[in-house]
């Protein structure tokens, strides 16, 4: 097909490099500088889309963000894109794309009979309708609504593109390269100000793009390419196209998507397809220009209706003709603009102007022009269904009440003109009080919260000349703030055509017997009568009418749409606009993708994954790894065809009956130095710390304010002042800050300081009966007998050259050594540990064998110092000190943790001694009671005993020390399983704890 | 996002601190005769005031000081920072 809509020599294209592209499978060719939208548009396409209740055909409305209509699925680089505009997308090589909310096809829509049906969808019809039977929601109605709405399809695979974050500061953020934008850009740069200037669209220079205007005896095309080529050039100027300021947040952050690659068919390596930028400005002006209104009457969705200045944008950017018989239909002078561009592009326009006897100097051209224009007209309907095909018009009284004779008359596109609505979306969001002006209608920032300035359009100004002098006085006065160099440049004279005021008039009445659909909202269809019965029914505040009629509501945030429907409300309601008030306006401004908001943080980027230094040895000896916390764990090493059970088995027996090495590198461990530190630990643990022997090491418990156990560990007194601190792994980071608290802010007379060392050493257990054996061959000249290291000892020691510190702890019950060495000896340390221990038969062991020897043994964890359980539940109340004040003591006293039938700790063993019992059971006296079943506790841990051969659970159980012999059943409905069970003590294996001192 | 003054630091980005909750709170001192009326008000109450709040935060990815913020929680404005031992 060939391109008949292009015109020849006119538009900003590059015609040298003709670009094919498919649509809807279909081959077309456009040229460099294209977007998706103007090359269908040159091709004849006008048939993009269907909309999204009614399923009616969508063809271009607008050329740029504001675009409700083409959306379509992209297909780049094998990937694809839902909803992307194609009035932003510019043409690449091979571009694909494809309609959205069809099917079979754009042509022929299966659900367009909708449209048709459409007296039975009126505002609010789902909530109407779908009500009954209640079961009836979720299995049938929302599946098939869900089927039925929506547009493009999101891909389910995973995305390869690359998107970055990227944080910087400014003076000033100028949001839009419009006049405004630029000059203010300008003044602020000329001023020594660090300044960015970021423009949505490829081409700097907004409406100067495409207006009649003279700056400074130049064009305006011409000024803003020397202006911005001059930014582009400073040192201190940060100049973005395709990158939309989307959101204003607290103390003048802003976040811009960069489209980086979103026009190049391929993203390069290391290029990010999309970047977003975390901006902090001192300053922000706000020139995001305004938006076209449009006028509202009969079938004014059909293709080929569309904002004048879009029209106008086609024609002059693009050389693209929207249509060869338009009418332009406006109640201002823009619409003139439009039709001299087609007049003098060899197309005849009819201009429908709604006043009755507008001067101005732009009317006396068009006149000249000899271009047919009629005043006091309206278009009443667009005819027409897949094109507009003619137009209804007629003469309008004076009153706006009163259509005279309908004629129709054939055209193929109808540019409509309502006047401008400021963007006042980024000042909104900052906390600007937006307010009501009279004479154009809308709203515009007023009082700033936040240090924003807005200028040009986007505040109301629609002269030139006057948005040129307020940009530069402002882009001066900002930076003057902050530099004080007192470099100001002056305005340039400006040459451009003085407008006559708009007509107020927006929406066409119907004509007698008519029932036209008046579209307020193209993308959700939202249409008059919509808004009128939402307000018949009685929704009367406007965010109630929003999300009752969606107005608003879809992708393109209302941004032709909100305020029409505004005026709409004010007039049934016989209010004024500002009492209606306008609803809120929320980041982002237009879509932002999942894939920039995530940036490089997928994945593995989405978290840090910490190693210990003996990683690499457990990935050789075939461990198989946990998470902990962020750290990777070996789980247990695999030999052969073993499974996890058949494996922390072997592993945990071997530590019982010979020695077993366990990495235990990602316990916490934290630093406490100064003269008050067996102070501090005193206040901080339940137990007494005063009198803790150096060389020696204590088991301790930390409790929080409300008496709940936070976190347990041993800590060692290394010297008179020097104090080593275990955590568990997950609680590492809390603990120091825990400690950091009561250090800075409550006690901070106590002298003392508290550091993270965990990346400091690498540490690794030693345990079982031969363990000692082991250790007098790694120190050879230490004393390591039961005498010389007793159980708590500490000790350090000379390991093959490195230092070592020597703890003589045990989590496992066995006889049990911790040894640690600077972290970049701890491989070296490992595997010699490994060589000098084969004669002992040493096997490494994981987290699960450990699981195993700590539950058999009942030593406490994690999943019972779950953040439920006080001292007492964990038999851990003869480590709290009834002589000594520490944090959360005083809570212990409270009633229910003194009730004589308080929940403890037990043991719990099957009574087949066969079945395991899964971890989170409940612990019940009646299996089959009626529900709810009385809980009595639950099972927190499970384990299968290598002392015993059989399964052996810890658990929380309600009067645990009255139950040790009862029977009771351990219900899991999870896993479907009843299990008679009996309480034992928690102590299974050597409850006299002989092995340990040993 | 906040915009947080570190009395230690200077301006640093919210991102870097930790939320520490009510600054009014006094903890009872240690080894004094506490009501239960009065323990569970330090535990447990906390007032959450539309406005102007003094709060702690925690500058955990900075240097780990626990400072005072003057905030109003409707607005977000900052009017002052203090060290955490400075009285307000």
């Amino acid at each position: 097909m060939s391109q008949n809509y292009r015109l020849e020599n006119v538009g900003l294209i590059n015609r040298e490099k003709k670009i094919s592209f498919k649509f809807n499978k279909k081959k077309y060719y456009g040229y460099e500088g294209d977007t998706l939208a103007s090359a269908l548009i040159a091709n004849g396409v006008h048939l993009v889309g269907r909309s999204f209740k009614y399923h009616r055909p969508r063809g271009f409305f607008g050329a740029g963000v504001d675009e409700p209509y083409a959306i379509v699925q992209l297909y780049r680089n094998n990937e694809t894109d839902p909803n992307v505009r194609a009035t932003e997308q510019e043409l690449f090589e091979g571009l694909e794309a494809e309609s959205v909310n069809c099917w079979p096809n754009v042509n022929f829509d299966i659900g367009a009979i909708n449209n048709f049906l459409r007296m039975f969808f009126p505002a609010g019809f789902y909530y109407k309708t779908f009500m009954w039977p209640r079961s009836f929601w979720y299995k049938i109605y929302e599946p098939i609504i869900r089927k039925a709405a929506g547009f493009g399809k999101a891909s389910i695979k995973h995305d390869k593109e690359r998107y970055e974050h990227k944080y910087e500061y400014c003076d000033i953020l100028v949001t839009g390269s419009g006049p405004s934008g630029l000059a203010s850009a300008y003044a602020a740069a000329k001023n020594g100000a660090k300044v960015i200037i970021a423009e949505e669209k490829s081409r700097y220079g907004g409406s100067l793009l495409t207006s009649d205007v003279n700056i400074g005896n130049q064009s305006g095309l011409q000024w803003a390419e020397k202006i911005i080529t001059e930014l582009k050039t400073m040192p201190n100027v940060i100049v973005k196209n395709r990158s939309q300021v989307f959101g204003y947040y607290d103390h003048n952050m802003l976040v811009m998507s960069e489209r980086v690659s979103d026009h190049l068919p391929n993203t390069e390596k290391y290029t990010p397809k999309q970047r977003l930028w975390y901006i902090r400005a001192k300053e922000v002006v706000i020139s995001s220009g305004s938006i076209e209104r449009p006028l509202v009457f009969g079938n004014n969705d059909t293709p080929g209706v569309m904002l004048s200045s879009a029209a106008k944008d086609y024609i002059k950017l693009y050389g693209v003709l929207p249509g060869k018989k338009p009418i332009i239909f406006t109640n201002n002078d823009s619409g003139y603009e439009t039709a001299i561009a087609f007049e003098k592009n060899g197309i005849d326009p009819i201009v429908l102007d709604t006043r009755r006897n507008p001067k101005s100097a732009i009317i006396t051209e068009a006149q000249n022009l000899n271009i047919n224009i009629k005043f006091s007209y309206v278009v009443v309907a667009a005819k027409g269904y897949k094109k507009v095909r003619s137009a209804d018009i007629a003469e309008i009284s004076d009153d706006k009440k009163t259509l005279g004779k309908i004629e129709n008359i054939t055209c193929d596109c109808i540019c409509v003109s309502g006047f401008w609505t400021p963007t006042i979306h980024l000042a909104s969001q900052s906390g600007n009080k937006t307010v009501f002006k009279k004479e154009i209608d809308a709203f515009i920032p007023s009082k700033p919260k936040q240090n924003e300035t807005t200028v040009g359009s986007a505040k109301g100004i629609f002269t030139l000349k006057e948005t040129l002098n307020d940009a530069f006085e402002n882009g001066f006065n900002l930076s003057n703030k902050i530099t004080n160099k007192n470099i100001r440049q002056s305005a340039p004279s400006v040459v451009e055509k003085i407008t006559s005021s708009h007509d107020k008039f927006w929406c066409v009445p119907l004509p007698k017997g008519k029932n036209y659909k008046r579209f307020l909202d193209f993308q959700n269809d939202v249409a008059v009568s919509d808004i009128e019965l939402a307000l018949r029914e009685g929704f009367r505040s406007i965010e109630h009418v929003k999300r009752y009629t969606t107005l608003g509501m879809a992708t393109d945030q209302g941004k032709t749409s909100n305020l029409n429907g505004l005026q709409l409300v004010s007039e049934v309601e016989k209010k004024v606009v500002p009492q209606v008030g306008h609803t809120t306006f929320r980041p982002p401004y237009t879509p932002v993708t999942i894939g920039a908001i995530v940036g490089r943080e997928i994945g593995k980027h989405s978290k840090p994954t910490r190693k210990s230094p003996m990683h690499s040895w457990h990935e050789k000896n075939n461990a198989v790894f946990v998470d902990a916390g962020v750290w990777l764990r070996p789980r247990y090493y695999k030999q052969g065809n073993e499974s996890l059970f058949q494996a922390s088995k072997r592993e945990a027996k071997n530590v019982r009956q010979n020695v077993g090495l366990c990495d235990v590198t990602t316990l916490g461990k934290i630093d406490v130095k100064g003269p008050d530190s067996a102070e501090f630990l005193n206040r901080v643990y339940t137990n007494a710390w005063l009198k803790l022997p150096i060389g020696k090491a204590r088991y301790g418990v930390m409790l929080r304010e409300d008496g709940i156990v936070m976190d347990d560990g041993t800590t060692t007194r290394i010297s008179e002042n020097h104090y080593h601190m275990t955590t568990t792994t997950a609680q590492a980071a809390n603990v120091l800050s825990h400690l950091e608290y009561y250090l800075q802010i409550v006690w901070p007379e106590l002298n003392v300081n508290v550091v993270s060392s965990t990346e400091q050493w690498a540490g690794a257990a030693i345990a079982g009966p031969k363990s000692r054996k082991l250790l007098e061959k790694l120190f050879p000249d230490k004393d390591v007998s039961n005498e010389g290291l007793p159980f708590m000892g500490y000790t350090e020691g000379n390991f093959f050259g490195c230092n070592a510190r020597i703890f003589r702890i045990s989590f496992s019950g066995e006889l049990a050594y911790e040894v640690n060495v600077e972290s970049n000896n701890g491989y070296f340390m490992w595997e010699k540990i490994m060589e000098v221990g084969k004669e002992f038969n040493i096997q490494p062991y994981g987290t699960e064998a450990l699981s195993t020897l700590r539950i058999e043994m009942g030593h406490v964890a994690g999943s019972e110092l779950d953040g439920r359980t006080i001292p007492f539940d964990n038999s851990l109340e003869g480590l709290v000190s009834k002589k000594k004040d520490f944090i959360g003591k005083r809570s212990l006293e409270k009633t229910a943790y003194t009730a004589p039938d308080r929940q403890k700790l037990v043991g719990v063993v099957p009574l087949d001694k066969k079945t395991s019992i899964p971890e989170g059971s409940y612990l019940v006296k009646d299996a089959n009671a009626k529900l709810p079943n009385p809980k009595l506790g639950h099972v927190s841990a499970s384990c299968w005993s290598v002392e015993y051969d059989n399964p052996f659970s810890l658990a929380i159980l309600k009067d645990g020390k009255n139950m040790i012999g009862k029977k009771l059943f351990a219900l899991s409905p999870l896993k479907n399983k009843k299990i008679p069970v009996k309480i034992v003590s928690s102590h299974y294996v050597d409850p006299e704890g002989k092995r340990v001192r040993s | 996002m906040l915009y947080i003054k570190c009395p230690y630091c200077g301006l640093r980005s919210q991102n870097e601190f930790a939320y520490g909750g009510d600054a009014t709170i006094k903890r009872p001192n240690l080894n004094q005769e506490v009501s239960n009326t009065e323990w569970d008000n330090f535990v447990y109450l906390r007032k959450s005031p539309r406005g102007r709040h003094l709060e702690f935060w925690h500058h955990i990815s900075g240097c780990r000081q626990w400072i005072k913020v003057d905030r109003d929680t409707a607005t977000h404005e900052i009017f002052n920072t203090y060290k955490a031992n400075e009285e307000v």
